[in-house]
C-alpha cells in the first residue's frame, strides 16, 4: 500500500519525547516538527499523481432540484470524474446521531451551501472552473428560518408582551424532514409546579451563531487500495464514528475503509461531523487515483457546522433574603437544516440551563428544531454556552431587584457536594462554586480607566483610531460562573481503547502507546506519554500514529479525551507493567510485595531490588490492549428529566473588567481573570493554555463573533468579516487552578477544555452592563446595542 | 510560466506555473515546503507570513509571478543551515517552551512575524514592549492560545537575542 507524504522524500513521523509525568508541564511531542513547519497537516498531504477534489454546493437555503446536467463540467480538459448522489453507492444519508443528511444532495436541499455535485482534476482551479459548469436547475423555495416558527409555537419578541401570533407554515415544504420539524424536546420538570416567590425577574436571551474557525481548513486525502478498498488521511475528532458513516455510503465493510489521522489545525467541535470524508473517497475509489480536498475559508463556513443560536425566556423566583424559590426556562436551539449533535445540545441546555445553582423547583422546556438555516452542532460547551448567558444574566437582574451583590446571591445559592441537580442527580464530587468566586474577588483590579495627557491611545476603546482619549468611557466589572458535564452522556456507552507496548530498543526499554483518540492541538499526545512515563516508569514514549487498526477512542469533544482515553491508557500501561513485574518476581526468584517501576529499572524499597528494566524484557515484547469505560450514565425521565444523567461535572469562574466608550458603543476588555477546578492538572502548562485559549472563545462571542444568516443566506463568510478576537483584543489574564480531586476519575483530574468558553463570554457582559447601564439581552453585544442608534 | 526565485538561500526554478497561482500555492504545492500555512488565502489571519525580499508578507496576497528573482524566506529556513539536528532558532525554541503552540496551525506565520519584530527592535537597540508586540501580531489570529502564551513566547525569545547579538534574521 502507497502512503501519502507531504513531498516525495518526507513520511509520516512518529511522535517520540522524553521527560514529563504525571502533573509536569511536559512539552509537546509533536511541539518540535509544528515549530520547524514540518507537521503534516491534512491540508499538506501531497502524493505523486494525485487530483484535486472540489465541491459544489446549492447557493439556495431551500429548493427542489429539477435536474442536473454535468455535461459542461466533464468536457472541461483536465477533468476525471464529476459525481452527484446518484454515484454513491451505499446509503446517501448520514448523520452522528440521526440520519438525515444526504452525502449529496437528493431531490431537495435544505440549507444554502448544501454538497450538490464533485468533480476531480489535475490542479485546484481547473475543478473549481469545472464545477461552475454544472447546471443545476433549481425549483427555488421559501425558506423556514425561525425555530419557533418551524414549531409553530409562537414567538416573543418583547418583554413582557403577550405572545405573538402562530406564525402558520402553509406551504407543503413547511415539514423540513418526514419527521416534522422538532428534533427533541426535554422536559425538566422538579419541585412544585406552581410555585410563588417574593421576588420575581423574568427576561428573555438570544445568542447569536458562532462559528469554530479552526484555523486548519477542512481537508485530506484519500488513497485508493489495491485490495479495492480506501485509505483516508483526515483532519477529524473521531476516527471511528467517521469510519461508520463512511463504510455506509461506499457500502463497504471496516476493513476496506482505513482512517488515519493527519494533522489538525483546532477542531472545536467543528470536526465531529463527515465535511469532505465521503466526497474524497468517492473520487478516489471513481478515479483510481489519490484525490486531495482542501476547504479555502469561505467554503469551510458551509462546510461544517456551527454553534446553535438559542433563544431564551427565563423567570427566576426568590424570596427576600435571595434563595431561590424556582425557575423556569423555555430554551430553543435552531438546529438548522440537519440534526448533527443537536439532540446532545438538547440534553446539556436542558439538564444543566439553570447553572450551577440549588433550585427547589424547576421547570424547563428545551427544543431543537429544523430550519432552512446553517446546520448546527458541536462547538466547545454546546448546549451551556448559550444557557449560561441567560441563567447569569438573570442571577444579576435578580440581585439587582433585591438590592444585593451579585457574588453573594450566587455564593448564597450556590451548588456544593452533595447538593442535588435539577434532574435529581446528587453531585458527588467537588462542587467549589464558592471558592471559586471568592478567589476571583480577592484578585487585586487592574488601575483605573487611564486619563489625562499621558494617555496611550492603545489603552483606549478604539485604540489608535484615535476615537477617544478617556471622555465618555466607563469602566465595569462583571462575574460569571459555570459548569458543564464532562464526557457523553445519559446511558451513551462512552469508552476508549488503548494498547500499550513496552520493549528494549537499542538497550533501553521504550513504551509504545496506541490509541484512537484525535489530538486536535490540546496536547492528549502529551498527556498520554506523560501518563506512560507515570506508570510505567521509562522517559522515552512513542506516540503512534492515530487510525483505525486499534480500537475505538470516542470522540475528542465534551471535555473527555484526558479522562477517558487518559483512562483507558492508565489501565492498559497498568496490564503491562502487572506483567512486567511478575516477570521480575521470577528473575528474583522469591516473592517481593513492593516491586514497581521507576527510572528504568524494577525496584523494590524493603529489598533493595534495582533491576534494570532492559535486564528484565530481554526480548520479550509486553503488549496490552484494554477497552476502559467511565461510569455508566443513564437516560433521562422523557416527562420529568429526572436522572444520573452525566458523570461529571467542570466549573469555571471568570470576572471580567471592561472599558466601554459609551458615545460610540465600543468595548475594550481591560483584563480577564479566571478560576477552575481541574482536579488534578495533568499537564498545567496545557491546562492554562486551555483556559486562556476557551476565555479568547468565550469573550469572542460575547462582544464580536457572530455568522450573519439573513432569510437562510450566511452574510460573512470569511475572516474579513467573521471577527475572531486578535492579539489586540485579548487582554492580560489571571487564572487560578483548584485541584479537588474527583474520586471516580483517574489520578482525580477533571475535563478542562470546555468550562472557561462558558463562563468567560457571560462575565464580559456583565461588565458591560454594568459600565452602561443597559440591560444587554443579545450577545454579541454590538455597538448600536450601546449606543441605541 | 517559468518562476525562479531564491527560497531560504536555496535557488528554485519550477515550471508550468499557472498565472493565477498565489507565492503561498508555488510553495506547498510545488516546492514541497508547506509549512507556511493556508488558514484563509484572503490575507486576514498571518498564518502564511514569509519574508519577501526580508520584509514579512501574507504569500497568499502575492501573485507566484511578483516572486520571480527575489529571495523568499519561510518558517522551514529560520534554523540556520548546518544547525544541530533538534537546534532551534530561538524564536522556535521560546514558542516550544513557553507553551505557545497548541494546534500550530499558526505557528509559522506568527514565528516569522516574531522573528521580524524582535530583530526590528534590537536594531534600534532595544527589546519590544508588550504595546508593541501586540501591534506586530495584530495580522496573526490563533483560534487555540487566547494569545498569552504567545505573548510569553515573543519576551522570552527578544531576552534571550538579545543576549546573543549573533542571531541572524532569517531574510
Amino acid at each position: 500500500m502507497s502512503t501519502p507524504t507531504r513531498t516525495p522524500s518526507g513520511a509520516p513521523a512518529q511522535m517520540t519525547g522524553a521527560g514529563g509525568r504525571v502533573g509536569d508541564d511536559a512539552q509537546r511531542p509533536d511541539g518540535v516538527l509544528k515549530v520547524r513547519g514540518e507537521f503534516a497537516y491534512s491540508s499538506d498531504l501531497w502524493m505523486e499523481d494525485m487530483l484535486w477534489g472540489v465541491t459544489l454546493r446549492s447557493p439556495h437555503p431551500h429548493a427542489r432540484i429539477r435536474s442536473i446536467d454535468v455535461g459542461p463540467a466533464l468536457a472541461v480538459p483536465g477533468v476525471y470524474a464529476v459525481l452527484t448522489s446518484d454515484d454513491v453507492p451505499g446509503e446517501k444519508v448520514y448523520g452522528l446521531e440521526l440520519a438525515d443528511q444526504p452525502v449529496l444532495a437528493l431531490d431537495v436541499v435544505r440549507y444554502q451551501g448544501e454538497p450538490v455535485a464533485l468533480v476531480a482534476a489535475d490542479h485546484p482551479d481547473t475543478a473549481r472552473r469545472a464545477a461552475a459548469r454544472i447546471v443545476v436547475d433549481y425549483d427555488v423555495w421559501e425558506p423556514v428560518t425561525d425555530a419557533r416558527v418551524a414549531l409553530g409555537h409562537p414567538t416573543w419578541n418583547q418583554l413582557h408582551d403577550a405572545p405573538a401570533e402562530v406564525t402558520e407554515l402553509s406551504r407543503e415544504s413547511a415539514n423540513l424532514h418526514p419527521h416534522g420539524n422538532l428534533v427533541r424536546h426535554l422536559k425538566v420538570r422538579k419541585g412544585d409546579p406552581e410555585p410563588t416567590a417574593d421576588v420575581v425577574v423574568v427576561g428573555e436571551y438570544e445568542v447569536g451563531m458562532q462559528d469554530q474557525a479552526f484555523l486548519g481548513p477542512e481537508s485530506g486525502l484519500a488513497v485508493p487500495g489495491e485490495d479495492g478498498g480506501v485509505d483516508l488521511y483526515v483532519a477529524t475528532q473521531w476516527l471511528h464514528v467517521d469510519q461508520r458513516q463512511i463504510c455506509a455510503a461506499l457500502a463497504m465493510p471496516p476493513d476496506k475503509v482505513r482512517l488515519t489521522l493527519a494533522g489538525v489545525g483546532g477542531a472545536f467541535g467543528g470536526r465531529e461531523d463527515l465535511s469532505m470524508h465521503v466526497h474524497a473517497c468517492l473520487l478516489a475509489l471513481h478515479t483510481g487515483k489519490p484525490v486531495k480536498m482542501s476547504y479555502n475559508r469561505e467554503e469551510s463556513f458551509f462546510g461544517h457546522v456551527h454553534r446553535h443560536p438559542a433563544t431564551m425566556r427565563y423567570e427566576h423566583g426568590a424570596t427576600r433574603d435571595g434563595d431561590l424559590v424556582y425557575v423556569k426556562a423555555t430554551i430553543y436551539f435552531d438546529g438548522g437544516a440537519y440534526a448533527s449533535s443537536t439532540p446532545a445540545v438538547v440534553g446539556n441546555g436542558g439538564t444543566m440551563g439553570i447553572g450551577p445553582y440549588v433550585v427547589p423547583n424547576v421547570h424547563v422546556d428545551c427544543y431543537g428544531a429544523y430550519t432552512n438555516n446553517p446546520p448546527c452542532g458541536a462547538m466547545r460547551g454546546f448546549g451551556s454556552v448559550q444557557t449560561a448567558f441567560a441563567y447569569e444574566s438573570q442571577m444579576d437582574a435578580l440581585a439587582a431587584e433585591l438590592g444585593t451583590d451579585p457574588v453573594e446571591l450566587r455564593c448564597r445559592n450556590a451548588m456544593e457536594q452533595g447538593s442535588e441537580t435539577p434532574t435529581g442527580q446528587v453531585v458527588d464530587s467537588p462542587a467549589p462554586v464558592v471558592e471559586l468566586l471568592r478567589r476571583l474577588e480577592a484578585m487585586p483590579l487592574p488601575p483605573d480607566v487611564p486619563t489625562g495627557d499621558d494617555v496611550d491611545l492603545r489603552d483606549m476603546p478604539g485604540g489608535v483610531s484615535n476615537t477617544t482619549h478617556g471622555e465618555g468611557v466607563r469602566r465595569g466589572v462583571g462575574y460569571a460562573v459555570a459548569y458543564k458535564n464532562v464526557a457523553f452522556s445519559e446511558g451513551f456507552d462512552d469508552h476508549s481503547t488503548a494498547r500499550v507496548r513496552l520493549e528494549v530498543v537499542g538497550g533501553e526499554a521504550v513504551a509504545t502507546v496506541h490509541t484512537a483518540a484525535a489530538e486536535v492541538g490540546q496536547g492528549l499526545v502529551t498527556v498520554e506519554q506523560q501518563i506512560a512515563r507515570t506508570e510505567l516508569g521509562v522517559d522515552q514514549v512513542t506516540v503512534h500514529p492515530k487510525d483505525t487498526s486499534v480500537g475505538s477512542a470516542g470522540s475528542t469533544s465534551a471535555s473527555r479525551q484526558t479522562y477517558v482515553t487518559g483512562g483507558a491508557v492508565k489501565a492498559a500501561c497498568e496490564a503491562v507493567r502487572a506483567r512486567v513485574l511478575e516477570m521480575a518476581r521470577s528473575v528474583v526468584g522469591r516473592p517481593v510485595v513492593d516491586l514497581r517501576l521507576d527510572g528504568g529499572k524494577v525496584v523494590s524499597d524493603l529489598e533493595g531490588v534495582a533491576l534494570p528494566l532492559a535486564d528484565v524484557l530481554g526480548d520479550e515484547v509486553v503488549e496490552e490492549t484494554l477497552e476502559w469505560r467511565h461510569r455508566p450514565t443513564e437516560a433521562v425521565d422523557p416527562e420529568t428529566g429526572q436522572g444520573f444523567a452525566h458523570v461529571q461535572y467542570a466549573f469555571s469562574a471568570h470576572r471580567a473588567v471592561v472599558d466601554v466608550d459609551t458615545e460610540l458603543g465600543l468595548v475594550k476588555v481591560v483584563e480577564m481573570a479566571c478560576t477552575q477546578d481541574v482536579g488534578k492538572a495533568i499537564n498545567p502548562q496545557a491546562v492554562v493554555g486551555q483556559i486562556q485559549g476557551g476565555t479568547a472563545q468565550g469573550l469572542g462571542l460575547a462582544v464580536m463573533e457572530e455568522i450573519l444568516v439573513r432569510d437562510g443566506r450566511v452574510q460573512n463568510p470569511s475572516f474579513t468579516d467573521y471577527l475572531i478576537p486578535t492579539v489586540l483584543d485579548m487582554p492580560p489574564m489571571r487564572v487560578e487552578i483548584l485541584e479537588y480531586a474527583d474520586p471516580h476519575a483517574p489520578y482525580g483530574l477533571r475535563g478542562v477544555g470546555e468550562a472557561p468558553n462558558i463562563s468567560s463570554g457571560p462575565a464580559v457582559l456583565a461588565a458591560i452592563r454594568q459600565a452602561t447601564g443597559l440591560p444587554l439581552t443579545r450577545v454579541p453585544v454590538r455597538p448600536e446595542h450601546l449606543t441605541g442608534t | 510560466m517559468r518562476l525562479s526565485c531564491t527560497v531560504n538561500g536555496t535557488p528554485q526554478q519550477v515550471d508550468d506555473v499557472w498565472e493565477g497561482e498565489s507565492l503561498l500555492y508555488v510553495l506547498r504545492e510545488r516546492m514541497g515546503l508547506p509549512g507556511s500555512k493556508n488558514a484563509c488565502e484572503q490575507g486576514e489571519c498571518g498564518s502564511c507570513t514569509v519574508y519577501l525580499d526580508g520584509l514579512p508578507v501574507c504569500a497568499c496576497l502575492v501573485a507566484a509571478g511578483q516572486a520571480q528573482g527575489r529571495e523568499v524566506g519561510t518558517v522551514e529556513g529560520l534554523t540556520p543551515a548546518g544547525a544541530a539536528p533538534g537546534e532551534l532558532h530561538p524564536v522556535q525554541q521560546a514558542f516550544l517552551e513557553a507553551g505557545a503552540v497548541q494546534c500550530g496551525f499558526c505557528t509559522p506565520g506568527l514565528l516569522v512575524a516574531t522573528d521580524d519584530l524582535v530583530h526590528r527592535s534590537l536594531a534600534e537597540g532595544r527589546k519590544p514592549a508588550d504595546a508593541e508586540i501586540r501591534e506586530a501580531l495584530a495580522g496573526n489570529l490563533c483560534r487555540c492560545t487566547g494569545y498569552e502564551k504567545i505573548l510569553d513566547a515573543v519576551r522570552l525569545a527578544a531576552d534571550r537575542m538579545a543576549a546573543d547579538p549573533t542571531a541572524e534574521a532569517a531574510r
